[in-house]
């Protein structure tokens, strides 16, 4: 795990120390109408002309940190200035983008990103187990067809697409229903819901949160619903709950005491593997309805070609997607006792 | 005149009649010869599968039968219909063309409708192929993960574990950019990539026809004639004939969406390949001294087809969602592509304002990855059933 994590830094590393791209970063840092003798100039003298093996090694904090000239510049302005300075050390960089500290910005945009997804989990996982019970409780019912019908639909629609359907539908001054509402003087505003989510990072309403929220909710929502409906039809077809039926136990009883609990077993694993797999779908609305998150951190340093910052985010994405895998295992061991007695 | 909603809806449909006529004709097809089609035929009988079926077809039929429908050129811009409401009528309507923009003007003046019915053009060029080549790479390499496991497995699983955990987006923007066409990497990744099928293709015939030599010579020379054509002129540009040609900004998108995808179907071969390797025809192959090259791509491959068939389904939509994501985040094939990503990602500025521009592309982009998942779904039922 800590060997993949290593790997990817260095991909990522590589990918964004291409000679194009410094060219890219010194233009838009300096100016962009240099030459391309300033160019090389302007990266030597900020040490980015020498081995790209070394200025890794000097990122991660094995090599002692690079210093100008006159002793100044390189990763560790502070003054003394420490040997080592990279990620073992505890400095994640400069971001060239926003002009601050990668810990500082990347750490405010992560608990963004963290209320946001408190949010999605607290909707998503009870609508879509609900969903996967009703539906597997009686396989091939109308009620079943109906509700498998909704899952393919929302897993088969992107976070673009359901977010500006969305957007259409509830946050249109043109569109949908605000104007109806408008019209019959239901709401005060010009639209029900806002279409763009960049007040929720720092007071979140329902108003503002809705629709993000909304967006990657539906999006997760149909798979984990599936995997709930196939585990909890396999269940229902297990002897001991013919069993229950043939004593006489009302059908209620029978689903959330007999059923529920190993039906659950299933969709765990799956809500786990879910996270890194949202992530995209995060990246895509965060963009959509510029919330200043995690993934509009991400595209945002993508595109400014901003080093420490996209390092630091590909470190955190990486970490969370094994850390999901590792707890998906351990926690499909605990939930499972069949596994453990193996 | 400015149409209503019932007479826009009336006259896209009447716009849409080669569709139509294209759809009648298959699905009149598919039942009079549905004891022929086997599979296929039983197909028919599912609801679910008949819907993803049609509605995949209906955007196929749009996709080839586009000049045909479009109502004006997709990239034209024309005075005053700039965030034009659907359904409003031409300023001027000279030259004879359609007097409406049906589903109303974008940001900068074009046709909502050309560019939807376009944009199925340049997803379907795409998803399809890209799906293909991510199969066979992946098929390429999971069978032999699978099948002799060991090192070679550790290996390739580790590589494909390390692209899996990778985020998509930030892989795209790594991946996809001008700057990094200016390096030999995306040349690099495409040569191996496009080198896997015809080594595959190569080895199927090999295998296949050992008994007659001379057949198999013959057979190889023109896949490796054929192929290496193919490979020069996506690779390295050199087509004599032109034929096979990508631009570059084409080829990188390409092989980022392969390379994503590609781990994907190496994880499901695998893991088919370790469950059907332990089977008793393959030990009776191996007993008759059949070579592994045999074993795998005639004994293994054909009985894992099942779950890949609907895995393929699924892959070329989760592509399409891919490439509507790249539009989505300006990485699209060019500024001015009709392919729906692009159009989401340039509508949804003015989204609150004029949600038509994004509206139109967006609810395509859904119907048809929700045709291919449902059309999965029907063909997963139906191989469950025997």
């Amino acid at each position: 795990m800590a060997l993949a994590a290593l790997a990817l830094t260095v991909i990522v590393f590589a990918l964004t120390n291409l000679q194009p791209n410094l060219e890219k970063l010194a233009r838009t840092q300096a100016s962009t109408r240099m030459s391309d003798a300033e160019v090389a100039s302007w990266l030597a003298r900020n040490g980015y002309d020498r081995p790209m093996l070394i200025r890794y090694s000097e990122w991660l904090g094995v090599v002692p940190a690079w210093r100008g000239e006159d002793g100044t510049g390189g990763r560790c302005n502070t003054d003394p200035a420490p040997r080592f300075c990279g990620v073992l050390q505890g400095n994640w960089g400069w971001s060239t983008r926003f002009q601050g500290e990668v810990s500082a910005i990347l750490g405010d945009r992560l608990a963004a990103t963290g209320r946001l997804m408190f949010w999605v989990m607290l909707v998503m996982i009870p609508a879509a187990l609900t969903l996967g019970i009703l539906a597997g409780m009686r396989e091939g019912s109308r009620i079943d067809r109906a509700l498998s019908t909704v899952a393919i639909t929302t897993t088969a629609t992107p976070e673009y697409v359901s977010g500006v359907l969305l957007i259409a539908l509830l946050a249109s001054t043109q569109a949908g229903l605000s104007p109806l509402l408008t019209d019959l003087g239901l709401i005060d505003r010009p639209t029900l819901f806002l279409g763009n989510a960049r007040s929720a990072a720092t007071e979140p309403t329902f108003w503002n949160l809705a629709l993000p929220v909304a967006t990657i909710a539906l999006a997760g929502m149909g798979y984990i619903a599936r995997m709930t409906r196939a585990s909890m039809a396999e269940v229902m077809a297990q002897p001991y709950i013919r069993t229950a039926r043939l004593k006489g136990l009302p059908f209620r009883d029978i689903v959330l005491r007999h059923a529920l609990r190993n039906a659950l077993i299933a969709p765990f694993t799956v809500i786990m593997l879910q996270f890194p797999w949202l992530l995209n779908g995060v990246v895509i609305t965060e963009v959509l309805f510029s919330y200043p998150g995690f993934g509009w951190t991400l595209v945002e340093a993508a595109g400014n070609n901003d080093i420490d910052l996209l390092l630091a985010c590909s470190v955190v994405a990486v970490v969370l997607v094994l850390a999901t895998q590792l707890i998906s295992d351990l926690g499909y061991v605990w939930l499972n006792p069949r596994i453990r007695v193996r | 005149m400015e149409l209503g909603w019932a007479a826009i809806l009336l006259r896209i449909a009447l716009r849409l009649w080669p569709v139509w006529l294209a759809l009648a004709l298959s699905f009149g097809a598919a039942r009079a010869f549905r004891h022929r089609l086997g599979f296929l035929g039983r197909l028919l009988d599912s609801r679910t599968g008949m819907t993803g079926l049609a509605l995949v077809l209906f955007w196929t039929f749009a996709a080839l039968l586009a000049p045909l429908i479009v109502t004006h050129d997709p990239l034209a811009q024309l005075s005053g219909m700039r965030n034009a409401v659907p359904g409003t009528p031409l300023p001027d309507p000279q030259g004879g063309g359609y007097p409406h923009y049906l589903l109303g003007g974008d940001a900068l003046a074009r046709d909502v409708f050309s560019r939807m019915i376009a944009g199925a053009r340049a997803v379907l060029a795409i998803a399809p192929a890209a799906a293909l080549v991510a199969y066979m790479t992946g098929i390429s390499l999971g069978l032999p993960a699978g099948y002799y496991r060991g090192r070679i497995d550790a290996g390739l699983t580790f590589a494909a574990n390390l692209v899996i955990a990778f985020p998509g987006i930030l892989l795209f923007f790594l991946l996809v950019t001008p700057e990094i066409r200016q390096t030999p990497i995306p040349r690099a990744m495409s040569a191996i990539l496009f080198a896997i099928p015809l080594a595959f293709a190569a080895q199927l015939i090999r295998t296949r026809h050992v008994a007659n030599r001379t057949r198999r010579r013959a057979l190889l020379a023109l896949t490796l004639a054929l192929g290496v054509w193919a490979w020069s002129g996506l690779v390295l540009d050199a087509d004599p004939l032109g034929l096979w040609r990508m631009p570059p900004n084409l080829l990188n998108i390409f092989i980022a969406v392969v390379f994503v995808s590609a781990p994907v179907v190496f994880r499901i071969t695998r893991g088919l390949t370790l469950d059907l390797a332990s089977r008793d025809y393959v030990a009776a192959a191996r007993t008759r001294g059949e070579t592994p090259a045999y074993i795998m791509l005639w004994e293994i491959l054909p009985n894992a087809r099942g779950p890949l068939i609907v895995d393929f389904c699924l892959r070329i939509g989760y592509i399409t969602i891919l490439l509507g994501a790249l539009g989505f985040f300006g990485l699209g094939v060019s500024p001015e592509s009709p392919d729906w990503g692009s159009t989401i990602n340039q509508g949804r500025r003015l989204l609150t304002a004029y949600p038509h521009a994004a509206l139109a592309p967006a609810l395509a982009l859904m119907s048809l990855v929700l045709g291919l998942n449902l059309l999965a779904d029907g063909l997963r039922e139906e191989s469950l059933r025997d």
